[in-house]
């Protein structure tokens, strides 16, 4: 108990300041910051649809939230989520669309498996290897895979072989209904999706904690030299590793195209990826707290929208807030130098 | 598609569109070189970019609205430096923090400020520059000369950043300090002071380049107008070896990327597949086709002073 506290305290904290902070930006553009939250909460759980859209956008960002705490875990940065979402999406989209005469029960799992080896290949294969073999800083050859990717989906769109040939609107033919995740709630965007993404949560903590090779991976994060003097195999691992981490969150883009929007639309970027990196890194990496965080940020996302009909105040408040949010968990050690400060100070008064 | 190549206007275009991609990356030069991953370059771009609107339409300079940018550019850049070098926190974090607080916050503004109608149409813009004799010349006149007088400052900054940095005393220290700190505290050199300095420079020049975008090449602010630019200038930074001169060319290589797929808009050759270019080049150059690109030895790691 005691821990599970310890391990809350830093984004309660962080969570906290982001919103006075917003509390003082809003202020100061003329707003009631008051009203404003109240209608931010009400849009994300003011109903029983408001709660169902919340838990869908949610799907996402625990899936892609899951694939970045794993390569986290094994102390490797892949902020490329985005990319493979990217990948995983037009992979699942175009299993759902061109294979017919498929019952649900094969056509469903053969995209979603399908689209998890496309995303955990774009991650592991060239900046998994480039990594384990040639060094070459994984930060960078994810983040530019991402964009590889998202212009991919642009050629593909833009007139090129996935696109839609009955319209002149970028977008791919909508998916076969065999192909189709139910929705849960009716009028709502929440699929069944929710119960991919909370059994691939479970999953995922099973495999780091549970299991040798998540130990192993935990290891070769934790201290690479001390694990290849265990004889573990570092670069395999590292290449496994984001590997399994472009696997989810490509897992994501699938159940996103068959659980939500049925056709893939031309678009810079989803967002899932970045926010995945923040949902990784408030929970902490850990796969339950994902869960959490990931309902956090969809609670933000879809009770902005709320917030901005309601209140009048514009939405992007929300990504003001993310972002302090990710700046005050970085930036934890704030509170130790306040601390020294104030030690500091009561010393001097004791002298004087 | 010999026309397209023989057409001033491409190369015109290549280094207009190298300009905002080369600024922020010699800034990310001295930022790297001094021991800090800066990836809050995009952020800064588009806060800089943004608030170069505001003054500049609330002065009526846009000079007032260059400096204004650069002076806020170099304040988002401090808080990052103190959190990043102060706190040891994760460079790599912070910097996507800063880049989603930035797209949010500029974004806010625009709309709290503006309204639904963006920013003001009667916003001025940075002057042009027509260089006396070269105008005059053919072909060459009509890629050289005309440019936004950033792109000239830009020309000027590359060669004071590649004197600094190789030639003078301050350059040498501030490189000591990103490949082994240890060594250039015992040799009496304020690790942090330097790092600080890198980063300040980078904001600097990443808000010149946010500046362009929003009063140099247009006279307005979009929500999200950098759209990247920061991590291609990252990219760029690193294609060119954590060089000025490297940097420039490799700014100039994605800048002719763009432009082309400018040009072949309506042609039947793919726009989308030039445009990847510039980011699979990148990846070799990691990977070590032709001569690898090796960051500084320190890059990323957060330093403590030994007491």
């Amino acid at each position: 108990m005691k821990s599970i506290l310890k391990e809350l305290y830093i984004p309660v904290v962080a969570v906290l300041i982001a919103i006075i902070i917003g509390s003082i930006i809003m202020m100061v553009t003329g707003f009631n910051p008051v009203i404003a939250y109240i209608s931010l909460f009400l849009g994300a759980f003011g109903n029983v649809n408001n709660i169902a859209n919340t838990l869908a956008a949610a799907v996402p960002l625990i899936l892609t939230g899951l694939g970045v705490a794993i390569s986290f875990k094994a102390g490797l940065f892949n902020i490329g989520a985005e990319g493979q979402y990217w990948i995983g999406a037009i992979v699942g989209v175009w299993i759902g669309y061109s294979f017919t005469g498929l019952p649900w029960y094969i056509h469903i799992p053969f995209a979603l498996v399908a689209a998890m080896i496309a995303g955990g290949l774009w991650a592991g294969l060239i900046p998994g290897l480039a990594k384990a073999y040639t060094g070459a800083n994984e930060v960078i050859t994810t983040m530019m895979m991402s964009y590889i990717a998202i212009y991919f989906s642009h050629f593909l769109l833009e007139f090129g072989p996935m696109m839609d040939k009955s319209g002149t609107i970028p977008q791919s033919p909508v998916i076969n209904d065999s192909a189709v995740i139910p929705f849960l709630i009716r009028n709502t965007q929440l699929s069944y999706g929710i119960f991919i993404a909370l059994v691939a949560a479970i999953f995922v903590y099973w495999l780091m904690f549970k299991t040798t090779w998540g130990f192993e991976m935990r290891a070769v994060g934790y201290n690479q030299k001390a694990a290849r003097y265990a004889g573990m195999n570092v670069p395999l691992n590292m290449v496994l590793s984001l590997g399994l981490s472009g696997a989810f969150a490509g897992l994501a883009g699938a159940v996103q195209m068959l659980g939500v929007q049925h056709r893939l639309y031309d678009s810079f970027t989803s967002g899932y990826g970045y926010t995945a990196i923040v949902v990784a890194l408030l929970a902490n990496n850990n796969p339950i707290g994902v869960i959490f965080a990931a309902i956090l940020f969809a609670a933000l996302g879809t009770g902005s929208q709320y917030m901005q009909l309601n209140a009048q105040v514009p939405g992007q408040m929300a990504d003001v807030i993310t972002g302090l949010i990710v700046f005050f968990v970085a930036a934890y050690r704030i509170a130790e130098v306040i601390k020294d400060r104030l030690a500091k100070r009561q010393k001097k008064e004791v002298k004087a | 598609m010999k026309e397209i190549f023989l057409n001033p206007q491409l190369w015109a275009a290549t280094l207009a569109m190298a300009t905002p991609l080369a600024l922020p990356a010699l800034g990310g030069t001295f930022s790297e070189r001094s021991g800090v991953v800066n990836i809050a370059m995009e952020g800064i771009m588009l806060i800089a970019a943004f608030f170069a609107v505001v003054f500049a339409h609330m002065t009526g300079s846009a000079w007032i609205g260059l400096s204004g940018a650069m002076i806020v550019g170099l304040i988002v850049a401090l808080v990052f430096a103190w959190a990043a070098v102060s706190l040891t926190a994760n460079q790599i974090i912070l910097g996507m923090a800063i880049n989603i607080f930035a797209s949010g916050i500029t974004a806010y503004l625009l709309n709290a400020m503006y309204g639904f109608t963006g920013t003001p149409v009667d916003t001025p813009m940075l002057p042009t520059v027509a260089i006396p004799g070269i105008k005059s010349i053919p072909f060459l006149g009509q890629i050289l000369s005309g440019h936004s007088v950033i792109v000239y400052l830009m020309i000027i900054i590359l060669f004071a950043a590649d004197y600094f940095l190789f030639h003078t005393n301050l350059g040498l220290r501030l490189r000591s300090v990103g490949e082994n700190p240890e060594a250039a505290e015992t040799a009496g050199i304020n690790v942090i002071k330097l790092r600080y300095l890198g980063v300040a420079l980078s904001g600097i020049l990443s808000a010149m380049g946010g500046a362009y975008l929003s009063i140099g090449a247009l006279n307005s602010f979009n929500p999200d107008m950098t759209s990247g630019r920061g991590y291609i200038a990252l990219a760029a930074m690193i294609f060119g070896k954590w060089t000025p001169f490297g940097s420039f060319g490799a700014a100039l290589l994605f800048g002719f990327a763009t432009a082309l797929s400018m040009q072949l808009q309506n042609t039947a050759f793919s726009k989308n597949i030039i445009m990847m270019l510039p980011y699979i080049l990148t990846i070799l150059a990691l990977v070590g086709v032709g001569g690898k690109s090796v960051p500084p030895a320190a890059d990323g790691v957060p330093y403590t002073p030994k007491k």
